[in-house]
């Protein structure tokens, strides 16, 4: 405080105060936001100066000239164009595996007591809580021509020779559908469990039928969780790396495998920067779509 | 049988009607538990093919673990850099989430969204650009190199699990304190934080887990002495099906389990 405080024959007191206590207010609140600086720094230090740098060297030549070379590469050779559209069928089909499974399971979560949801809900954490790699190993196990899958089935006379059921796409699409569902289960049941259930009885006492109450209540209201959920399961889709590479035997090229596999076979920084670039640009429009289509509906902070 | 007959509840079809619904719920709860629990037996194998049920029992894979030097060193250096990990990004994520939370300035927004694009940006593209950046400043496969990386991880997931804690948090209370005397160090440390430690154990124990089990820039920028755990299973996975793997994922298993169980303990507590 100044010396304003102890002496003021003028009587500007008012205005005078004023002004010192909004400045000093907003200095409190500059240096209260300060401590977010180091966080910050780190993410700004780690993340986005790397990651500019690549979207740099995605526009240069192998002789450092500024060219679209890489991009242009992208468009030419079809081998590109078979990674990009490997990779949206696969998070296309883990999606709508997500929201086959995950939308009966997590409305037979939500019908159950509460007390026997959260001991149901245990077996949807723990995929949470185990590492990727321990279920990606798991699933080798299970799927391998000698693995556990492969032999009950046999002993159960389903089939007669071992499937190939791992090191393809299909085995892919097990581990990642595996990954991925409680993305789906999550925000879907804390939807459900929020619907009124006296609103659903409005609907039968109007003369609806439960299957008819349902399709016309329940299952609109349900919507803001299953696009929350069928967005963040695509996205993450999108970026996987561990479990293709793994379960797909070499057979499935993600972009994220691709990129990989242009730093380490090939050192080629322009290419997999180019690659880079775009995976995040798709990442960004899928991500700012399901924001537009689902803004006002409750999707992503707002609502409960 | 009669229950099949009687409706669910009072708006819905009967139990028989709906027998489908329960069959299959049942059938994805164990798709998604039952692959993680069964290494748990396979790991107490004898034999080198993995069979289940295991034939003969024995602890071999646990001892090729225990005796393998490198699987040891590994092993240390993963729980090494998940406790820098805790220790860096939890108060660094708490400060963020607090200083934001209270300062409510026009480019806290903007704030955030920098603070969350490790949560946004595909993890490949974090692993090699940060592989190019360590390259240039002689930092691959530095101890200090996988922390920070890690700690980046991890701090939006401490932001948000603490921040969402403030939310519900009544601020005044904090005002009361310094109106009291307190500076606002004080106020936090005596009033804010002993009411979101529920947050503030949570967060450290998933930014211990988020290192632990972080795989992809690992493979990327840890490697030598400071190889991590996860890039040595990921390269032995890889080549073949070792049951050694079975070992260290129960060992994996029942440790996280029980740090989330403890973490929950200490959060029901002190409410």
């Amino acid at each position: 405080m100044s010396s304003a405080d102890a002496f003021d024959p003028a009587g500007r007191s008012g205005d005078y105060h004023a002004a010192g206590l909004r400045r000093d207010q907003w200095r409190e609140r500059l240096g209260l936001a300060g401590l977010a600086a180091p966080a910050l720094i780190l993410v700004i230090v780690t993340m986005l100066v790397p990651v500019g740098w690549l979207f740099g060297l995605s526009f240069l030549d192998d002789n450092g000239a500024l060219s679209l070379e890489h991009y242009k590469r992208m468009l030419a050779e079809p081998s590109y164009g078979r990674t990009f559209r490997t990779t949206f069928e696969i998070s296309f089909v883990t999606t709508l595996i997500c929201v086959l499974l995950g939308y009966p399971l997590a409305y037979f979560l939500s019908q159950l007591p509460r007390r026997a949801a959260n001991l149901c809900m245990i077996a949807v954490l723990l995929p949470f809580w185990t590492s990727l790699l321990v279920r990606t190993y798991a699933w080798l196990v299970l799927l391998q021509r000698s693995g556990l899958v492969n032999t009950w089935g046999m002993k159960l006379g389903l089939w007669s020779e071992p499937l190939q059921l791992v090191h393809n796409m299909g085995g892919t699409l097990i581990g990642m559908v595996h990954i991925m569902l409680p993305f789906m289960v999550l925000p879907l049941y804390g939807t459900m469990r929020a619907i009124d259930g006296n609103l659903l009885r409005a609907a039968a006492s109007l003369g609806s039928t439960p299957i008819h109450g349902f399709w016309t209540v329940f299952f609109p209201l349900s919507l803001p969780g299953l696009a929350a959920g069928s967005a963040l399961v695509f996205v993450l889709c999108l970026g996987f790396y561990v479990t293709p590479a793994m379960l797909g035997g070499g057979k499935v090229t993600m972009v994220s495998n691709r990129i990989a596999n242009d730093i380490e076979l090939f050192f080629n920084w322009g290419a997999a920067s180019a690659l880079g670039v775009v995976l995040l640009v798709i990442t960004l429009v899928v991500l700012v779509l399901a924001a537009r289509l689902s803004r006002g509906t409750g999707l992503f902070g707002t609502g409960h | 049988m009669d229950w099949l007959d009687r409706p669910a509840s009072d708006t819905q079809i009967s139990h028989r009607s709906r027998l489908w619904l329960y069959v299959l719920g049942a059938l994805v709860l164990a798709f998604l538990a039952i692959p993680t629990l069964i290494v748990i037996p396979m790991s107490f194998s004898q034999s080198q093919y993995l069979e289940f049920p295991p034939r003969e029992w024995s602890l071999r894979w646990y001892e090729a673990y225990f005796s393998s030097s490198s699987w040891m060193a590994a092993t240390a250096t993963s729980f090494k850099a998940g406790f820098c990990t805790a220790l860096l990004a939890t108060p660094m994520g708490t400060l963020a989430a607090y200083g934001l939370h209270v300062s409510r300035l026009r480019f806290t927004g903007l704030a955030i969204l920098i603070l969350l694009t490790p949560t946004i940006v595909p993890v490949i593209l974090v692993g090699i650009g940060l592989f190019y950046a360590y390259v240039q400043l002689k930092m691959v496969n530095s101890f200090l190199g996988i922390v920070l990386a890690h700690t980046m991880l991890a701090v939006p997931i401490v932001m948000l699990i603490v921040g969402s804690a403030l939310k519900s948090f009544d601020l005044d209370q904090e005002r009361v304190a310094r109106s009291l005397g307190a500076t606002r160090t004080q106020a936090f440390m005596q009033v804010t934080a002993p009411q979101i430690s529920f947050a503030l154990v949570t967060s450290a124990v998933l930014s211990f887990l988020t290192s632990f089990d972080e795989v992809v820039v690992a493979l990327f920028v840890s490697g030598g002495d400071n190889a991590t755990l996860t890039r040595m299973m990921f390269l032995a996975l890889r080549d073949q099906i070792d049951p050694t793997i079975a070992a260290i994922s129960t060992i994996m298993i029942v440790m996280t389990s029980l740090l989330l169980a403890v973490s929950q303990f200490v959060g029901n507590r002190e409410p």
